[in-house]
């Protein structure tokens, strides 16, 4: 790394935020992905005026920057895939306005997301989003990927609660956009910028909506005997348009995994749960219970129990959302896919993920948001183990194409970064891609900004630019 | 018709055929924008039409309007050139339905009525209730990006997307997005097209999430001295557990609503169970007599259909009786609603007030005199006003002339830079809608 651009970034900054030693350097080329890439400098800024000057530094040295929240990513969005700079946000996490009475915060881009509905709490409010990583991934993070999370089913996910931002473009210039009530005329930039994964602009600061907490929550856990009459429920619910604020589906194999990490207290001897949430007036939420128990039983659920208190709700959701650090006792790595189908497609493509776990030889475990048929299908493998790798990333894109094959999609929540972006083109065309380029490029026109990720990199999808891993010796008069 | 717009029906004509082009005068003065009259009108029946027309239009330099029943097409600057008219209405099937899975994707040019329709036989519905319904079209009821009373639970057409098919200036013909319920595969450029005036791209086709049509609908209706007890009821409720599906304030006098009162008046709309509804209906009584309500009234299900299909037809019942009127959307934070009402009132004009709860709203008012000069003065106050306390305000209807002396989207905003960044990406040439921001 060019030793000017460190000196630089220290004297703006301080030695204690600039990381540049190979050791120090080597925990952020790791992000939760089966994906690696080594940053040649990590910075630490407090302020969003000290972003613009890192930036404008980063260009004077044509140097990539990459933005990083903590690190909790599944698609390689946050690594610096041509190395240079990675800008991390950990430092700016400060709540900077709770507005109780209109249901807004503002906070910076390195709070973690399970803090923000902590400091609402008093208000009786919380931040809707809730990934599996919400206790460590921070907001910043949850934009720039669009975030969902299981109960994204009733709320929507990121964009449907960001109002306003502050943006840094890669030319150092500090604009806003959006605002507080979330109502303006003209192009609905927030709408854009939010899941852009990094490559438009960073995020400096961020207005989000607060949701009010239900006054009841009822928690179902409904065990079938087949992966099937799990999914047909899934369907059922969603074709009898029944909306619970969440519902997830455990395989057996998955929760039998959980069960001996966590003790949330699924049942082992089962094929299949579902974890159904139904929240709301307590007079409505009584009325869905019923409803959701009802097409269960329909579908031969052996057993729907309601928790009985918070100590069981919060045990279930511990073993939902711990599901895949369970996994991480099974296998040395695994690769888990994001892929989304149309709900009434569920017990086909269930059926098929069986079928392609045999062919390859591997262990597919299941736990995912069935009620908007995002699935997370979890590949196990070995990657000491020569050509594993290599074997589970082809069966994942024979999962991702059977998904696109039936109406679906590459990725619900955790983003193309870059272990999707080569299978873009099995959605997007030519004129497609030429256009998200032309949008790419009226903001970060030199790829200054997280190159290499979203778009393809193979030939015969345009020329996407990407800049040379080596920064340039000296800095630009 | 001059030599050059015969030059350009007759390659129209070979695009889409000669049925589907009109020229005459007449014809073309039907899809004016602010007096400005297009030189032809083409009406195509394909996504890929639509696409060859762009094409030309872009080789040519030929500046395009799409529209559908041309119900909202006045809102915005008046255009800086307009030589095609771009008739979207034959492109009006539903391309795909999907009831299990609650998702649809219908061409642009379809009627929202029709789309009801379909949808209603499956016990579903979209909730995208803009005013003009009846004659609206999903494409015109998109890049108009007018919020329908519903938008009180099911939130705006940016939460219900899920995708679009497009025209960019450059005649490509893309998308974004999908048919599934979430995704965050690419950039969500077809977010941008809501409110975007067909100044970005030609929308042919537009993919949403459907939503299962509710139980017994109820409304409930309560009236105020003041805007003040009325605002507190919205607070009253915004800090309950409850979630009515749609809520408005209407102030008094209101043209076809309330036009015989001095009061304000609050209107809120439910629907469940029985149970529901009566724990609804027992809060809401409750949270008027707290607010000091004047009165406060259960209306049944005939009562409350009625008057929510009158404050959905509000505005354009306004437009109707009153064509020069100038209506204002301004947005705010709700808790910040009392002190911008009280300005408001000190323009002393005779004014109207349509509020939803998320704080967003209507404000209108009769011009007291044909004096532009006076009424750009009046406009220039009112957006003055709502600048100082970072309310967002655009004059979304008002007379023609006026919009020659007044900039009917206020003031400068910071990101206009980033706009016209992505106007140029969309459309390089500027053909489509331009000078409409």
């Amino acid at each position: 790394m060019n030793l000017a651009l460190i000196r630089e970034l220290e004297s703006l900054l301080d030695k204690q935020s600039v990381l540049h030693l190979p050791e120090d350097l080597a925990l952020y080329q790791y992000d939760g992905s089966v994906e690696k890439a080594l940053p040649d400098v990590v910075v630490f800024p407090r302020t969003t005026d000290e972003v613009s000057q890192i930036v404008r530094l980063a260009a004077r040295y044509d140097v990539p920057i990459v933005g990083r929240g903590a690190g909790t990513g599944l698609s390689g969005g946050a690594l610096a895939r041509t190395g240079g700079v990675m800008l991390v946000f950990a430092r700016m996490n400060r709540i900077l306005a709770i507005d109780a009475r209109n249901q807004r915060a503002v906070v910076e881009p390195g709070v973690v997301n399970f803090e923000l509905s902590r400091a609402a709490e008093p208000s009786g409010l919380y931040f809707a989003p809730d990934p599996s990583s919400q206790k460590s991934c921070t907001i910043g993070g949850n934009v720039s990927e669009n975030a969902g999370g299981p109960h994204t089913l009733a709320y929507g996910v990121t964009t449907n609660h960001v109002v306003a931002l502050e943006l840094v473009l890669p030319d150092g210039e500090i604009v806003r956009i959006g605002n507080a009530h979330g109502d303006a005329h003209g192009y609905d930039l927030p709408g854009l910028f939010v899941g852009s994964e990094g490559t438009l602009a960073l995020v400096t600061e961020i207005t989000v909506k607060l949701l009010r907490r239900p006054e009841a929550v009822k928690t179902l856990l409904a065990v079938f005997d087949t992966i099937d009459d799990a999914t047909s429920t899934v369907a059922e619910l969603t074709a009898r348009a029944i909306t619970p604020a969440a519902c997830e589906m455990l395989d057996g194999w998955t929760l039998r995994a959980i069960e001996d990490y966590v003790h949330a207290g699924f049942p082992r001897d089962s094929a299949a749960v579902l974890l159904i949430e139904v929240e709301g007036l307590t007079e409505a939420v009584a009325a869905q219970a019923t409803a959701v128990s009802e097409v269960c039983h329909d579908h031969h659920a052996r057993e729907v129990r309601i928790a009985r208190d918070n100590q069981e709700r919060d045990l279930l959701w511990k073993g939902r959302k711990n599901a895949f650090g369970a996994m991480g006792r099974l296998a040395p790595s695994n690769y888990v896919l994001d892929g989304v189908i149309p709900r009434s497609k569920l017990p086909q493509t269930l059926r098929r993920l069986a079928e392609i776990g045999e062919r390859y030889n591997f262990k597919i475990g299941n736990i995912f948001h069935a009620g908007d048929g995002n699935l997370h299908p979890i590949v196990l493998f070995d990657p000491r183990d020569p050509g594993q790798l290599e074997l589970a990333l082809e069966a994942a894109s024979e999962i991702l194409r059977y998904c696109v094959e039936v109406g679906g999609t590459l990725t619900g929540e955790h983003g193309v970064g870059m272990e999707k972006s080569e299978l873009m083109p099995l959605l997007f065309s030519d004129d497609d891609f030429d256009l998200m380029r032309r949008v790419h490029d009226a903001f970060n026109p030199n790829s200054a900004l997280n190159p290499g990720k979203i778009f393809p990199l193979s030939k015969g999808c345009g020329e996407i630019r990407v800049k040379s891993p080596k920064p340039a010796a000296s800095p630009r008069a | 018709m001059t030599a050059s717009s015969v030059h350009v029906a007759t390659q129209l004509e070979s695009i889409v055929g000669r049925s589907h082009i009109k020229s005459s005068p007449e014809e073309c003065a039907a899809y004016s924008v602010d007096n400005c009259i297009p030189g032809v009108v083409a009406a195509p029946a394909s996504a890929h039409e639509v696409s060859e027309i762009v094409r030309f239009a872009a080789k040519e330099n030929l500046a395009v309007i799409a529209c559908g029943s041309r119900s909202k097409l006045n809102i915005g600057k008046p255009p800086a050139r307009y030589d095609i008219a771009l008739d979207m209405t034959s492109l009006n099937q539903i391309a795909h339905y999907d009831p299990a899975d609650l998702t649809l994707s219908v061409e642009a040019g379809m009627s929202l009525a029709t789309l009801s329709t379909a949808l209603f036989e499956q016990k579903q519905f979209l909730p995208l209730a803009v005013p003009f319904a009846d004659r609206s079209t999903v494409g015109g009821a998109i890049a108009s990006g007018l919020d329908s009373p519903l938008r009180q639970l099911y939130g705006t057409a940016r939460d219900f997307i899920i995708g679009a098919e497009f025209v960019t200036g450059s005649g490509a013909l893309t998308k974004s997005g999908g048919r599934v319920v979430k995704n965050v595969t690419g950039y969500d450029l077809h977010k941008l097209l809501i409110g975007s005036l067909g100044t970005l791209a030609v929308i042919t086709r537009i993919n949403f999430r459907t939503f299962p049509l509710p139980l017994d609908a109820c409304g409930f209706l309560a009236s105020y001295p003041s805007a003040a007890g009325a605002l507190a009821l919205r607070d009253r409720i915004a800090n309950s557990p409850l979630a009515p599906s749609t809520f408005e304030i209407v102030s008094p006098r209101f043209p076809h609503l309330f036009p015989d009162a001095d009061l304000w008046h609050v209107c809120v709309g439910f629907a469940g169970t029985a149970e529901v509804s009566g724990r609804v209906s027992r809060d809401l009584l409750a949270f008027a007599a707290e607010t000091n309500s004047v009165s406060a009234q259960i209306l049944e299900d005939q009562a409350c259909f009625t008057l929510w299909q009158q404050i959905r037809e509000a505005i354009p019942n306004l437009l109707s009786a009153s064509p020069a009127m100038c209506i204002f959307k301004i947005a705010q934070l709700p808790g910040e609603l009392p002190k911008l009402f009280s300005s408001l009132a000190k323009i002393e004009l005779p004014s109207v007030v349509l509020a939803g709860g998320s704080g967003a709203f209507y404000y209108g008012f009769c011009p007291a005199s044909p004096d532009l000069q006076l009424l750009s003065g009046t406009v220039a106050s009112i957006f003055e006003i709502c600048s100082e306390q970072n309310a967002t305000s655009a004059l979304l209807w008002c007379p023609t002339e006026l919009k020659k002396h007044q900039n009917i989207w206020g003031q400068p905003r910071q990101d206009d830079g980033l706009m016209k960044r992505l106007k140029f990406a969309f459309d390089p040439q500027n053909i489509l809608a331009p000078g409409r921001y």
